[in-house]
């Protein structure tokens, strides 16, 4: 295999709390290859948009980097000068977010904040940087772009910001789009031209998504391979395709089974859904051991006091789980 | 990422702010209820020339005044006035405020215009001009001071009220009371007042504060407590002449303002947060 | 109809926005004319993206919006306005369960007064009666006793669904209006609830108007479906109808959108909507969905089409709808 693009490595983020400390994170590896679309996905507090963050270099207080690699193409990034983390944004690795009026300038119009990517990190003048912003806007499919580069984000919808925000984003072509969440804020109809514009995208220029998600149907959709993480930890990775039909770690399991698929009463009748018991725990009382342990069906002993170590699964990624195989 | 939200917070139990607050407080409170026990002088019968303007010294703590007055007997009598004028007054204030801001909040339409209006207006005039020319009317004395004063400073805590109505107005809970056939004044006092209560505490205390200054003023004015009854006011504008021979005439008036003043700023940040089932300072 | 415990009969809610000064006065018709009913101990879905007026339509059902036109109907009484008898009449046979389980909860309340004080409302003063019914309608949403004392951020977001379950229950409603019950819940949470209201409904014989954006929730619990485009009802219908023979472009993108990779390919990927929701300020004319239809023909643009029966009980509002199957 050759060198990754993004390796992370035994990444732990740390978050100082009044006097403890906690392990917000930790253990956390993936890899993800030149041009390939990889998914990380938890529900909220799992760690999954710390994890993102870090990539970035924009964990703040009180979250830190407490451990573990992040080398992207061959270099270590965890520990380079601001300055230099800066100059990586934009141009090597972007980011988009969930709700794209945050981190849109509200008093700037959209076409203009397209167009300083490109005199910031391309050394364009500020005429060609317009019309090649205009031309952006056309990529990511804003209608009548020559009108809407003038427009302020508040005049535009929701889709259409998150459209300006992937066009900043991959303004200047970077190796790594990271997604926290793009379409959560979005309409089903939306979220789903949404998402195949980036695919298309990113596959037309050869970028590689980080996708964070909650939602693991539309995460499997899109990326060839999957994490999922539960209360800050990686308890599974695996090709996504064979993730619905063989998840390998009964968190994984339990989601699949928890939700209600379309078709599937059709095809079965109504069933009762199967509940994960208890409570996603607070980062103060993550239970020893496996953190799944109190709500797994299959608990025993060693799962309240072993963590457990990853295992590698037949085809391809690995479980953590004592009772796998 | 709600991680933040998900940390127990972990907090001083008591609040130091309540606990000193409260203290500074309790101290003018009880000074002014036992100030015949706890005075050393009649402040108002006990002038001697003989004793004028003598330094604070065992005999006198505080120092006398020009009349040979003993300055910390007069501090002792002043804190009925202050207070009973400050916290009296506010609490006029307060609910006229409050009534107003949050009927006008949650009803809307021509009441909240009328409301705003009178806001806006009672904003326009300077409170002590207002207070001025009610004392005019009612003449010079304590129950006029009072009313004056508790008529006319109601309009902060009217717009903070009005304020947090109108962002409390659409969160579920209140809904929720409207459908489960809650009468609009039960909603009012049940479900949205014990949640702007926070704020309005602490407008109430800082206007104390204000109270306590006003009165200074309209006592230096002639039309507060006439001399030679005492208030921490009328004190503190009668050594305003003698600021650099006698500076003790003014600063232990000053102190006495001071710390009830803070007092009274630090009780209501701690109330605030006592109050708040969501701090963990009231169970630990 | 006689039997229905609620019903609609072209029911509009319309806002007037702007002011004279500046662009004028507009009217936006969040609803438009809905007729539907809800019969006893049926459970009808609600499906539609964000400003196609479910909520607004909610809120009129509840009382909490005066109707510009139509009338309502609950329990075979007209509901004229908002008459403290009526409301009250009501409270005891229409209630509510809110989507964001944070924000409907007094966070001054503990559970047992937030339970109690509409029982004391309603005219039960027995002290006794009063403890009993608290503690067996918690017991019903899985709460113990003992946390009948407890305040609000004393609980998870699971649990504080169960207690605005509980709070909208305690009346004993023969309606409960769910405003996207699960939506802000943690998706592993999300079967808990989702059985527990399946659960509550068979024991209490409640109906239920089910709002959400979720298709496969929808199809799990619903009898019946209406689907709402910009005001209106474009497509109703027995939930397998809707769901395996849907009528309307709109159902069938919202269908198609779905990212899940074990959904069957009976909906082609050209039944995708295009583009975005439109302002209800300024709908398009003809059938509002035609912006966005892959169908979209002459007819479209010019007259809105009539809501046709295509099965008894099946009814859509599309010129091609017997041309779909």
């Amino acid at each position: 295999m050759t060198t990754p693009l993004l390796k992370v490595d035994n990444l732990r983020i740390a978050l100082a709390g009044d006097g403890v400390t906690y392990n917000a994170v930790e253990n956390v590896s993936f890899e993800i290859g030149r041009g390939e679309a990889f998914g990380l996905v938890g529900e909220s507090g799992c760690g999954k948009s710390i994890t993102a963050l870090s990539v970035m270099g924009l964990l703040r207080r009180p979250l830190s980097l407490a451990g573990g690699r992040i080398v992207l193409d061959g270099q270590e990034i965890q520990n380079v000068s601001a300055a230099e983390m800066r100059r990586l944004r934009g141009k090597r690795i972007a980011m988009i977010f969930q709700e794209p009026m945050t981190a849109l300038n509200p008093l700037s119009p959209v076409g203009k904040q397209i167009a300083e990517m490109f005199v910031l990190h391309q050394g364009a003048n500020w005429n060609e940087a317009m019309d090649r912003a205009e031309e952006a806007l056309r990529q990511v499919r804003v209608p009548s772009p020559e009108r809407r580069i003038k427009d302020y984000p508040h005049q535009l919808s929701g889709g259409m910001r998150q459209r300006v925000m992937i066009a900043i984003a991959l303004a200047c072509g970077p190796d790594l789009l990271v997604a926290d969440e793009p379409t959560t804020a979005l309409d089903v109809t939306v979220q789903a031209e949404i998402i195949d514009l980036m695919a298309e995208l990113c596959a037309a220029k050869g970028t590689a998504i980080l996708m964070i998600s909650h939602d693991l149907g539309l995460v499997a959709n899109m990326c060839k391979r999957v994490a999922v993480m539960y209360a800050g930890r990686i308890v599974e990775s695996q090709v996504a395709d064979s993730i619905f039909a063989r998840p390998s770690h009964p968190y994984t399991q339990g989601l699949i089974d928890s939700l209600p698929r379309l078709g599937e009463r059709a095809r079965r009748g109504r069933q009762k859904l199967r509940e994960i018991s208890g409570v996603v725990p607070s980062i103060a009382n993550y239970p020893a051991g496996c953190r799944f342990n109190p709500r797994c069906s299959a608990v025993t002993d060693v799962c309240r006091t072993v963590v457990p170590e990853a295992t590698p699964l037949p085809a391809e990624g690995v479980v953590r789980c004592h009772h796998h195989g | 990422m709600s991680l933040a939200l998900k940390i127990p917070r972990l907090r001083l139990k008591g609040g130091s702010s309540l606990w000193v607050g409260g203290a500074l407080v309790a101290i003018a409170i009880s000074s002014a209820v036992l100030a015949p026990w706890i005075a050393l002088t009649d402040p108002v019968m006990d002038a001697n020339l003989m004793n004028a303007e003598i330094a604070p010294c065992w005999e006198f703590p505080f120092g006398t005044d020009a009349q040979g007055r003993d300055i910390y007997s007069r501090i002792v009598y002043g804190a009925r006035v202050s207070l009973s004028v400050g916290i009296i007054s506010q609490i006029c204030n307060s609910l006229i405020g409050v009534t107003l801001g949050l009927t006008a909040g949650y009803w809307g339409g021509w009441w909240d215009d009328l409301v705003s209006g009178l806001t806006n207006l009672m904003l326009a005039i300077p409170s002590l001009v207002f207070a001025l020319a009610i004392m005019a009317i009612l003449g010079p004395g304590l129950v006029s001071l009072v009313i004056a004063l508790g008529l006319t400073s109601w309009s902060y805590s009217c717009r903070i009220a009005r304020a947090q109505v109108l962002s409390l107005k659409s969160q579920g809970y209140i809904q929720a009371a409207r459908i489960l056939g809650y009468g609009d004044l039960r909603i009012m006092f049940t479900q949205v007042l014990p949640n702007i209560l926070g704020p309005l505490i602490v407008i109430a205390t800082l206007g104390m504060g204000g109270a306590i200054l006003s009165e200074a003023a309209l006592s230096f004015l002639g039309l507060g407590i006439r001399p030679p009854f005492p208030s921490w006011g009328s004190m503190l504008s009668e050594a305003r002449d003698q600021i650099t021979t006698a500076p003790w005439l003014s600063v232990f008036p000053g102190l006495a303002i001071f710390f009830t003043v803070l007092g009274l700023n630090l009780l209501g940040d701690g109330l605030r947060d006592y109050l708040d089932p969501q701090s963990t300072t009231r169970r630990g | 109809m006689a039997d229905a415990l609620l019903s609609l009969d072209d029911l509009a809610v319309h806002f007037k926005v702007g002011n004279s000064f500046a662009g004028g006065i507009k009217t936006l018709k969040a609803v438009d004319g809905v007729t539907l009913d809800v019969k006893p101990g049926e459970c009808l879905g609600l499906v539609g993206e964000s400003g196609c007026g479910k909520s607004t339509l909610a809120l009129a059902i509840m009382g909490l919006l005066p109707p510009t036109r139509g009338t309502m109907n609950v329990d075979g009484q007209q509901i004229s306005g908002s008459t403290p008898p009526d409301r009250m009449k009501m409270a005891r046979t229409v209630q509510m369960v809110f989507q964001d389980p944070y924000a409907s909860l007094n966070p001054r309340q503990t559970v047992r007064r937030t339970l109690a004080d509409p029982l004391r409302l309603h005219g039960i003063t027995d002290k006794a009666e009063v403890e009993a019914r608290v503690i067996e309608m918690m017991a019903k949403v899985g709460l113990r006793p003992e946390q009948a004392d407890r305040y609000p951020h004393e609980f998870s977001g699971g649990q504080r669904q169960r207690i605005g379950i509980a709070r909208a229950l305690i009346l004993k409603p023969k309606l409960v209006l769910c405003d996207e019950p699960v939506s802000a819940l943690d998706v592993s949470i999300r079967a808990q609830i989702i059985n527990l209201l399946l659960e509550l409904k068979d024991e209490m014989g409640l109906a239920y108007i089910m709002i959400s954006h979720d298709l496969g929730v929808v199809e799990h619990v619903s009898d019946r479906v209406a689907v709402m485009y910009l005001g209106r009802i474009v497509e109703q219908g027995g939930w397998q109808e809707i769901f395996e023979n849907p009528r309307h472009p709109y159902t069938r993108a919202l269908i198609a959108a779905i990212p899940d990779p074990f959904h069957r390919a009976a909906i082609s990927a050209d039944a995708k909507a295009r583009g975005e929701i439109a302002s209800a300020l300024n709908p398009p004319p003809g059938c509002h969905f035609n912006p966005r239809c892959p169908l979209k023909a002459d007819i479209c643009t010019a007259e809105y089409p009539a809501f046709g029966e295509v099965a008894p009980g099946h009814r859509a509002a599309c010129h091609f709808r017997d041309r779909m199957s």
